[in-house]
């Protein structure tokens, strides 16, 4: 069996000392994280290594010594051995290495039930003294019970502060199989915290040698946000109350007021991030990667949206940009009014060659059009109004750019109101049109729909229904022709209104979910999204240990946005494209996108 | 270091490497032959050729600028994306095994899977397109059943070496994964 040994890349050349780390269990391997030096008091090492226990834990024990001998500092073996005896292990390590040599070397003691201590590389002892260099060889060759070591480097810092993906939170499944090693280790190294606050400049009574060894590391831009967050969560928790009561009055759960506010884009993108903020503002601060992930990315989004809505405004308010669109827009009405007009016009000709039946053209044509000249009226009422509307409207741009596109989808669907009712009650005429005559034909082949069994049954009618039925059957067949082609056309046209809401939604469902911080720690710190590891060889010397380097294996781009999407209310088709295609066939009334919302739908 | 003439599937000459880093380390490198630059300058001649020829109809010099972005996209994206240089296998005696391939342009793409979940590594019989092919592969174990097989990883599958090379890999792995 191969002994593996996790050794810290920091601890390459500490001073000679104390191992302390931890063996993991039901694998052969050894994590070493930090070396206590000499001089020390061994009843002092085990008190602190409860310490270290109790506050993080994490089961600490000594696994062994390390020793890196500087000049003059020579016969330390049997010193080195009789710290086995002080601490008690199964088994003991004992790690040489020389300045100069890149290989280590490694002994094992086993402690056995008796409390005999035998050595593993007794025999290799005496081929070592025989051979007369202090290289010990530490992987398998020849000559019976020998244990093989491998060494595996690791960048302390690193795994310390990666998350292993897919991530496995809370209690682990019972029947699953147990953690694999590299993700025990990764957890004894993230717990233990603790351990690397005393470095070897402290002036405690042990020294240690850990990552933090040099100096601890710290930013002080994150100190001082780390500072500032506490009263600033408490300030925002306070206006989103104060939010809530408004929102909660009386007034606003009154039947038109509450059905409108479903349906505005805004109002929803609205609830949609005060609940952001009620995220972000909580007291508590995360617990796990997933809980940090979160606020991190939703924080994230939503500066990047206020910092765009602010561009966007800065846009709009200089050059007198505001008049020229509202300038532009009643002559753009006014064309479009102007086009439907010659379509209906058109229609109620001859369209495309084909001929209609004269009084029912007529009829809807004219219909349509009177309604267009209220629609053109309104407009032209409203037009001295429009510039202050889209003064004050652009003013919700500094709330984030997606408030502003979800003001401009609501205003569209309200300025192609007239749109929607022409699709709306041609839509109606041709359900009812075809749902009449699917019932008439049945008539005329002498069957009917049964509701109680939900199937066609046959049934004997009598004459004058049969005469009836016929005729309504023939004038209704005659007047398709007609009915379809209105419905065709203003079905496209809702179709195109549907369409430029839809970008919009799905861009502002975007700028909402994208989780841009994850990505910006993927390209800055990719060790700290890991999906695995890789191994590198490092250049050994002949008859030495096997030595590995341990790399973070950084998530793909593609897993990292997956994963750490926000969910949103996304918009999304609701129909696949044939029950679409079906839908618009019969004539039902199409909403494409649905929205997901968070209360029963 | 062992070099003998080895080719894939399709013929071209490949090469294996062979590294025994300690008696249970060892690495398999297949690299495929490189980017040939006379297949380069042929296609870069064809496609601004083509351009030329356009453009003496149309006169419009953005086909001769958008020719020369897409011959340098399409070359860039070949070298990064699609073109690789050589894979490697990584076998560790109890702790796993490293696919690796790299790509002309330099970038790698790593996987390392843990002992634990590795049943075996075997050689498997293909039907691709109008052939039979071998391809060496790991089998990963089902967590829930341990004798079942949850999924397979086939090895070397831009190089497709031949049998011969497959069977001197199998047999150096099998040494190594019998051992731990």
């Amino acid at each position: 069996m191969v002994l593996k040994i996790y050794f810290p890349q920091c601890c390459n050349r500490a001073d000679s000392g104390l191992m302390v780390g931890r063996w993991i269990a039901g694998h052969d391997s050894a994590v070493v994280l930090a070396v206590i030096h000499y001089p020390f008091i061994p009843g002092q090492v085990k008190r602190y290594i409860q310490q270290i226990q109790a506050q993080s834990g994490v089961e600490l024990s000594v696994l062994g010594s390390w020793s890196l001998p500087k000049e003059g500092q020579e016969g330390m073996e049997s010193f080195l051995r009789d710290l086995s005896t002080i601490f008690p292990q199964e088994r003991w390590l004992q790690i040489n290495r020389e300045f100069g040599k890149t290989g280590f070397t490694c002994e094992v003691l086993t402690q056995d039930q008796n409390g005999g201590t035998t050595q593993q590389e007794a025999k290799k002892k005496k081929k070592m003294v025989e051979e007369g260099d202090g290289e010990a060889v530490g992987d398998g060759e020849e000559e019976g019970e020998e244990e093989k070591v491998i060494f595996v480097h690791y960048e302390q810092k690193k795994v310390m502060l990666s998350q292993l993906h897919p991530i496995e939170n809370g209690v682990p499944d019972p029947k699953a199989d147990p953690p694999s090693e590299l993700r025990q280790m990764f957890r004894m190294v993230a717990n233990s915290q603790p351990l690397f606050f005393l470095d070897k400049y402290d002036d405690g009574p042990l020294k240690t040698t850990h990552w933090q060894s040099e100096g601890r590391e710290g930013s002080i831009i994150v100190e001082l946000l780390k500072q500032a967050s506490a009263p600033l969560c408490l300030l925002i928790s306070w206006l989103l109350s104060i939010w809530t009561c408004f929102c909660n009055i009386r007034i606003f759960s009154l039947y038109p007021l509450r059905f409108l506010s479903t349906k505005l884009s805004t109002c929803i993108q609205l609830s949609y991030r005060t609940e952001h903020m009620r995220t972000l503002s909580s007291a508590k601060p995360a617990a796990g990667h997933t809980q940090f992930m979160r606020k991190a990315n939703i924080l994230v989004s939503l500066l990047v949206d206020v910092a765009l809505g602010l561009l966007l405004m800065s846009w709009l308010y200089r050059d007198n940009h505001i008049t020229m669109l509202a300038n532009a827009l009643v002559p753009a009405a006014d064309h479009i009014a102007k086009e439907l007009d010659e379509l209906l016009q058109w229609l109620m000709g001859a369209p495309a060659g084909l001929k209609m039946n004269r009084a029912l053209d007529q009829v809807l044509g004219r219909f349509f059009l009177y309604h267009i000249h209220l629609w053109i009226s309104y407009i032209h009422l409203m037009s001295p109004f429009i510039e202050g509307i889209l003064w004050y409207g652009g003013l919700s741009a500094c709330l984030g750019l997606t408030f502003a596109l979800s003001l401009l989808s609501d205003m569209v669907a309200l300025l192609t109101f007239h749109i929607y009712c022409f699709y709306v009650y041609g839509a109606r005429l041709y359900c009812l049109k075809i749902y009449s005559l699917s019932s008439l034909w049945r008539l005329f082949r002498g069957k009917k729909w049964n509701v109680l069994r939900q199937r066609v049954d046959s049934c004997s009618y009598d004459l004058d229904q049969l005469f009836i039925g016929t005729l309504l059957f023939t004038i209704l067949l005659f007047l398709l022709p007609t009915t379809a082609l209105y419905y065709l056309v203003f079905t496209l046209l809702r179709l195109v209104v549907v369409l430029f809401q839809g970008v919009l939604h799905l861009s502002v469902d975007f700028i909402n979910s994208f989780p841009l911080f994850a990505v910006g720690l993927r390209i800055f710190r990719s060790f700290r999204l890991a999906e695995g590891v890789k191994f590198r060889v490092l250049c050994e010397e002949p008859g030495t240990a096997l030595h590995l380097m341990m790399e973070i294996n950084p998530l793909k781009y593609g897993t990292v946005v997956q994963t750490y999407r926000t969910p949103t209310y996304s918009c999304y088709p609701k129909d696949s494209w044939t029950a679409l295609v079906k839908k618009l066939f019969v004539g039902e009334l199409i909403y494409p996108w649905r929205h997901k919302t968070t209360k029963t739908d | 270091m062992e070099d003998e003439a080895f080719t894939d599937i399709s013929g071209k000459a490949i090469s294996l490497d062979c590294h025994s880093h300690s008696g249970f380390c060892r690495e398999f490198t297949v690299s495929s032959p490189k980017v040939s630059v006379g297949k380069v300058m042929v296609y870069t001649c064809c496609v601004w050729l083509l351009a030329y020829t356009v453009f003496f109809f149309t006169q419009n010099t953005a086909v001769l600028s958008s020719a020369i972005l897409i011959t340098l996209v399409g070359m860039m994206f070949h070298i990064h994306f699609v073109k690789v240089d050589h894979e490697s296998l990584l076998v560790i005696g109890s702790l796993g095994i490293q696919v690796s391939s790299c790509y002309a342009s330099g970038r790698e793409t790593t996987t390392f899977i843990e002992m634990s979940k590795i049943k075996d590594i075997v050689i498997n019989e293909a039907i691709y397109m109008h052939q039979i092919i071998y391809y060496l592969c790991v089998l990963l174990k089902d967590p829930a059943e341990p004798k079942a097989v949850s999924s397979v990883v086939p090895l070397f599958q831009s190089s497709k070496p031949r049998l011969n090379c497959l069977v001197k890999v199998y047999k150096s792995c099998q040494e190594i994964l019998s051992k731990c």
